[in-house]
């Protein structure tokens, strides 16, 4: 594979791509019984709009931590954390909802969908949460998404119904159904299979495409190749962040070996 | 988020969770029904007594021989004879306010027509016995002031002692003429009474035989002495009234000094009332006590599951966070949830406690008595302990960062 590593130049080669995710010597420390455990050291960077960011790197390397302050899940213990012009590290717990109600989109590992509740259903819920948005435009938006994700044939279905391939295209489904400004998957292939990885890969490839910036975290350095830039973290500090020279995942996905399709 | 997609996030989630939702609505339905249907059980009894001792005449009023102490010696009631016919003269001549009176005598023993035979008691009384006790006649006639200048072996019969003699009888009135025998001593039947079925103790009050008190006196006791008295008031506002004339007379002809107490007790059918009314609702409170104790397992019911459901939903909490639920959204679902949960375990378990005291008061024929504050009462228990307990761990859960709700196993 021709790996064509280079130093992160994205702020001269898209010079009018807006910034739209900054943090700024970001600290998270975990206090365990008396030890204080630094899960982030002190990371700085920026995600702009359009880009397909890989965070890397060895497990506890504080990925998953990172994500999680990034979505709006979790809180710095120190630094600063720009969304969208917002500085969501001086937010509220109630504005932080808003923020991840509006501008966020999550994607778990675990899928994370609700038992006994169909597809439709499913993709709804961010938007119940948002007042501005009728009965009807909701369930348009939410048909729309499951046809972005190639599952409008499953709208009614419960998750027990469907494999772990399937149900993480519901996830996205609801992850994208209001329209963020950054998608945020954490190991959203860790479960799967490599086709169906490939595949969810294609799928984000294509979301990308159309538009939405994803921060995506993934410990394989293979389906970080489908990504535009890789981040790469150790014990809490950025070692190395360097554009890719992205592969396509619908490639990959042909040249797989027939046998592969049992 | 709207009241509307509010209501709609509560609801999808009470049609999701089917077990949850049907034991708690159980335990709603339990508590609730059970205090309704206990409490409304104990007040029909206490009203079917209320009704059955107005039956009675309530300006009726009784005179018992007391419990009298002599010396410090208990004397006992039955050794106390201190009521004779010249009390009852002294009554009927002097008293204002009675209108009627009559002696009271009674004998126990066995009574015997042709083949058949039963256990009775002979009651005696004066030709305005039957008046005073409300019993009429259903067919024959009463016994005369004659019958008792002459010690008549005449008698008045209720209808249970007519189907324990006279089982081959169609018509009552075929009993009319024929002799019964009181401890082997003949007495002529003249007359049955209405029937009055049981009171409210379970006593059978058809079977009686009633005969002029000289016949029972002379013929079977061999004393002077009376058992009891029986007076009516002229009504039942001068009830009262009577009493106090009638201890005066008694305390005259008793010839008691001051310092001495009452040879005899007064008692008026309100007071009977008042302590039949305080045994019953010593009834009542006991069924609210094991009421409420079927409440309380219905509350701790409610409190499990809520208590399960939300720790088992807490991912769920989690996740609806992570997509922009605002703590208040949460709390708010499940305030919401638990409160329709108990709204409508609550409403069926009126329902089925208003049908199982109709079915209880009816199957013991007693009147139906919808008790409003057992309603009320074990409904705002039920709505409280279901909502507060569908409020309360969820409020702990929606404080929870979004990321420990997710995580949490
Ligand atoms: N809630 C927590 N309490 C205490 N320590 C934590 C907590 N979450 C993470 N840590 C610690 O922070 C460090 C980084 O964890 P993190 O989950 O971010 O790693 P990761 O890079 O996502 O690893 P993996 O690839 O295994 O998911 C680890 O040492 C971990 O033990
Ligand atoms: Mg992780």
């Amino acid at each position: 594979m021709g790996e064509n590593i280079k130093q992160n130049q994205s702020n001269q080669q898209q010079p009018t791509a807006k910034s739209i995710i900054r943090i700024e010597d970001l600290k998270r420390d975990f206090v365990v019984g008396n030890e204080v455990v630094h899960a982030l050291r002190g990371v700085t960077f920026d995600i702009k709009e359009g880009e397909f960011v890989a965070i890397m790197g060895t497990s506890g390397s504080g990925k998953s931590t990172m994500l999680n302050i990034l979505g709006c899940l979790d809180k710095p213990t120190s630094g600063h954390y720009y969304i969208d012009g917002v500085d969501a590290s001086q937010c509220s717990k109630d504005e932080l909802s808003f923020i991840r109600n509006r501008k966020i989109g999550f994607v778990f590992q675990s899928y994370n969908l609700l038992p006994r509740t169909t597809s439709i259903e499913q993709v709804e819920l961010p938007l119940l949460y948002n007042s501005s948005i009728n009965a009807k435009e909701r369930r348009e938006r939410a048909e729309h998404a499951l046809e972005l994700v190639g599952m409008a044939n499953r709208a009614n279905h419960t998750p027990n119904q469907m494999s772990g391939g399937q149900q993480q295209r519901i996830a996205i489904a609801r992850a994208i159904v209001n329209d963020p400004v950054i998608l945020l998957a954490d190991e959203a292939t860790g479960n799967l299979d490599t086709r169906t990885s490939y595949e969810i890969m294609s799928l984000f490839q294509k979301l990308n495409d159309q538009g939405v910036t994803i921060g995506f975290v993934t410990h394989e350095p293979d389906i970080a190749l489908f990504t535009k830039r890789q981040v790469m973290l150790r014990d809490g500090r950025i070692m190395k962040d360097l554009l890719v020279d992205t592969q396509s995942a619908q490639a990959a996905l042909d040249a797989l070996p027939a046998s592969d399709d049992y | 988020m709207n009241i509307a997609n509010l209501l709609k996030v509560a609801w999808d989630a009470i049609l999701r969770n089917k077990t949850r939702t049907l034991l708690t609505i159980l335990g709603v339905v339990i508590g609730i029904s059970s205090v309704i249907a206990m409490v409304s059980l104990g007040q029909s009894s206490q009203q079917s007594i209320t009704e059955q001792v107005s039956s009675t005449g309530t300006n009726m009023i009784m005179i018992m021989r007391a419990n009298q102490r002599r010396g410090g010696v208990n004397m006992g009631s039955d050794n106390a004879q201190s009521l004779t016919i010249a009390d009852v003269n002294v009554i009927e001549k002097q008293a204002k306010y009675v209108s009627m009176v009559s002696p009271l005598v009674s004998a126990g023993g066995q009574i015997v027509s042709g083949n058949n035979n039963a256990q009775g008691s002979l009651q005696g009384g004066s030709t305005d016995l039957l008046e005073i006790r409300k019993l009429s006649l259903a067919t024959g006639s009463n016994f005369t002031k004659e019958d008792i200048s002459k010690y008549s072996k005449v008698c008045v019969i209720g209808q249970t002692v007519v189907n324990n003699l006279f089982p081959d009888v169609d018509d009552i009135s075929e009993v009319i003429g024929k002799d019964i025998r009181f401890k082997g001593v003949p007495l002529k039947v003249i007359g049955v009474l209405e029937s009055k079925g049981n009171n409210s103790m379970g006593q059978d009050q058809d079977d009686v035989i009633i005969a002029p008190y000289t016949t029972v006196q002379k013929r079977f006791l061999g004393t002077n002495y009376l058992q009891m008295i029986y007076c009516s008031a002229v009504s039942e506002e001068y009830c009262d009234d009577a009493v106090t004339e009638i201890s005066l007379l008694l305390r005259e002809n008793h010839r008691l000094s001051d310092e001495q107490n009452d040879d005899f007790e007064v008692r008026t059918q309100a007071e009977m009332l008042s302590m039949m009314n305080s045994m019953t609702s010593t009834l009542t409170l006991l069924l609210a006590a094991i009421a409420s104790i079927s409440l309380v397992v219905g509350g701790i019911g409610i409190m499990n599951i809520m208590y399960v459901t939300v720790t088992e939903r807490t991912k769920e909490i989690g996740l609806r966070m992570a997509i922009g639920a605002r703590s208040k959204d949460i709390l708010l679902q499940f305030l919401i949830e638990s409160a329709i949960l108990s709204l409508v375990g609550g409403l069926i378990g009126i329902i089925l406690g208003l049908l199982l005291s109709y079915a209880g008061s009816s199957a013991l024929g007693m009147p139906f008595v919808v008790s409003y504050s057992a309603i009320g009462l074990s409904f705002v228990v039920c709505a409280a302990t279901g909502i507060f307990f569908g409020w309360y761990p969820a409020k702990k859960a929606a404080n929870l960062d979004p990321i420990t709700a997710l995580r949490y196993e």
